[in-house]
């Protein structure tokens, strides 16, 4: 095991860390002092030259899309957290709100701070009731400490944070959809622009910004943008959560330098390949990026860019790791089931697309299919590819083709003719 | 009028979620949420009621509860078993798990028990990658999941009941 430097997990396993006491105790809210003290657009400031990039799996820098919100429009501005975490393979906000909740609090009372914010959501997936239950207990205490409510830590500047809970939908955990959703409609994205720093909620100002972002805020605060730029590689600065699972010796949730060393991290960290078998290929960020092969893995980086030079991304940091007996036409059919089933059906080319091709295959694994529909399946993700308002689509094209293009022989031995 | 009614704990209950909002629209979602709770499922009576409490059409709230797949538009068990089929989990083994649940159930999916007490239905992940295979009953996730341990938790559930 290595003894980096964390920024998020640093307290995660320290008992009764959701409470107040023990939260302040370990350093807690110290961060939101500092904070209190300076300009908001010198919290930007600091953020912007941290590095910090979104890491719901856009993977956009937070300074700059704090930028990007105009100031006196006469509007409110609105901050929502995502914690809508839905991208198979996903499961580290989840962690991050069930074990250390005031971190998340906190980075949030910063970002409002920063945005001049007064109302904010956390909008969590409704499957986390548990989750949110922890979250809505530790801003009860926060609103009884005088962190949260008419006035924060006696200052005068007010903020009110709100669980919203949605109901069932992957589609929401995209920042427009989740915006519609919160405001009482059907899960729809929308055409951007207008993009929601300049009109999101009720048609105002509004930052939405995944868990893991806004709690890298406090240690950002708290030792300088720079020396979390002084973490990562180039264009890859701090740490990243990884979350493991699949045929791994130890599933579970990592925090690593950006940076680290794909192979190492799952030979060294997560304990190499369940039963010691070989291993066959990795979807590094969540289903919706294209899979590696074993031999691919080798010298790949966990950070932006080296993944999006091996033809994959970072994503969610969701690593799915399969080991050699893995079936891989079954496993693209149960992937493009997920994003047949999680399309909203607004765009057509999505629609039509992520159910057409979750019948091929499932045709396919019938021993109903032919050669030809290997073809067919590539040409429906060119169909869908870069056509619609939101990136669902493109999330189902990514598996398709790079399960079918790596492993084509092992979709070749389903065909009959 | 709707010949149903929240309770007075429901009522309260309601007026919090609407003091969440700037507008009342907002609060749709979170009172569907809040009347599954109370009665069961989002039958078009409970969509004429929120209608009602909210000013909206029922239609309009039938639109917003379609999309959500935590909303049941059909009656489910007490103990409703989401099970996740997601590529994680599958990979770990759902499906056996499943079969389990058939053989213990005797109930395919979205069907419900002649007692009333179970149903289940699969559904897609969960966040639960790390503990695959999992499921989610109410608001409880039941992880790290083996056919042998199927048994086990059903029955856990009916004692649940029981002693209710």
């Amino acid at each position: 095991m290595t003894t980096m430097t964390k920024i998020h997990l640093t307290n995660i396993d320290k008992p009764g860390q959701q409470s107040l006491d023990k939260y302040r105790e370990r350093g807690g809210y110290k961060a939101l002092e500092k904070a209190l003290t300076m300009e908001p657009l010198a919290i930007i400031e600091e953020v912007k030259t941290s590095g910090l990039r979104g890491r719901g799996g856009a993977g956009f820098p937070t300074g700059m899309k704090w930028s990007f919100v105009p100031r006196n429009t006469g509007k409110p501005t609105f901050l929502l957290c995502n914690a809508d975490e839905s991208e198979p393979g996903t499961f580290k906000d989840r962690l991050l709100m069930e074990r250390d909740p005031h971190l998340l609090i906190e980075g949030m009372v910063i970002a409002c701070l920063a945005l001049q914010c007064h109302l904010s959501y956390i909008y969590i997936r409704g499957e986390y009731e548990f989750v949110a239950n922890v979250v809505n207990q530790a801003i009860e205490e926060a609103y009884a400490a005088g962190i949260l409510g008419a006035s924060v830590m006696s200052k005068d500047f007010a903020l009110d944070i709100h669980v919203h809970m949605g109901q069932g939908a992957y589609i929401c955990g995209e920042e427009t959809s989740l915006i519609e959703s919160l405001e009482g409609y059907r899960g729809y994205p929308r055409i951007k622009p207008p993009f929601p720093a300049v009109s999101g909620f009720l048609a105002s100002p509004t930052v939405v910004n995944n868990v893991e972002t806004l709690t890298a805020l406090p240690w950002i605060i708290n030792n300088g943008g720079a020396a979390h730029a002084a973490m990562g590689t180039e264009k890859s600065k701090g740490t990243k959560l990884f979350s493991v699972s699949g045929h791994i010796n130890k599933p579970g949730v990592y925090e690593v330098e950006l940076g680290y060393p794909l192979m190492d991290f799952i030979n060294n960290e997560c304990g190499g390949i369940r039963d010691g078998k070989k291993l066959k290929a990795v979807i590094p960020g969540g289903s919706s990026v294209p899979v590696l092969t074993a031999a691919e893995c080798v010298g790949v980086l966990l950070d932006y860019e080296s993944l999006l030079k091996a033809g994959t991304m970072l994503g969610s940091g969701g690593m799915i790791v399969l080991d050699e007996t893995t079936n891989m036409a079954q496993t693209l059919s149960v992937i493009a089931d997920f994003y047949a089933h999680e399309s909203c059906g607004q765009c057509t080319p999505c629609r039509e697309g992520t159910g057409w091709a979750a019948k091929v295959l499932r045709n396919l694994l019938a021993g109903k299919g032919k050669k030809s529909d290997i073809n067919l399946l590539l040409k429906i993700a060119d169909m869908m590819e870069g056509k619609t308002i939101c990136p669902l689509a493109d999330a189902d094209v990514m598996p398709i083709r790079s399960f079918l293009t790596k492993f084509r022989s092992e979709f070749e031995a389903y065909c009959t003719e | 009028m709707s010949e149903i009614q929240f309770s007075e704990e429901a009522k309260r209950r309601f007026d919090t979620i609407l003091s969440h909002y700037p507008e009342k629209r907002a609060a749709l979602i979170p009172v569907l949420a809040l009347a599954q709770r109370e009665f069961g499922w989002i039958s078009d009576e409970v969509a004429d009621y929120v209608g009602q409490l909210m000013d909206y059409p029922p239609a309009d709230v039938l639109s917003v509860a379609s999309f959500y797949t935590m909303l049941h538009r059909k009656p489910v068990g007490k103990y409703h078993l989401d099970v996740c089929r997601t590529v994680s989990c599958w990979l770990m083994g759902t499906y056996p798990c499943v079969d389990k649940i058939k053989e213990l159930l005797g109930v395919e999916a979205e069907e419900i028990t002649p007692d009333g007490l179970f149903s289940w239905n699969f559904t897609e992940c969960l966040g639960s990658c790390g503990t695959a295979p999992a499921m989610q009953v109410g608001d409880r996730y039941f992880e790290n999941l083996k056919p042998e341990k199927m048994s086990e938790i059903i029955e856990q559930l009916r004692k649940e009941d029981e002693s209710k």
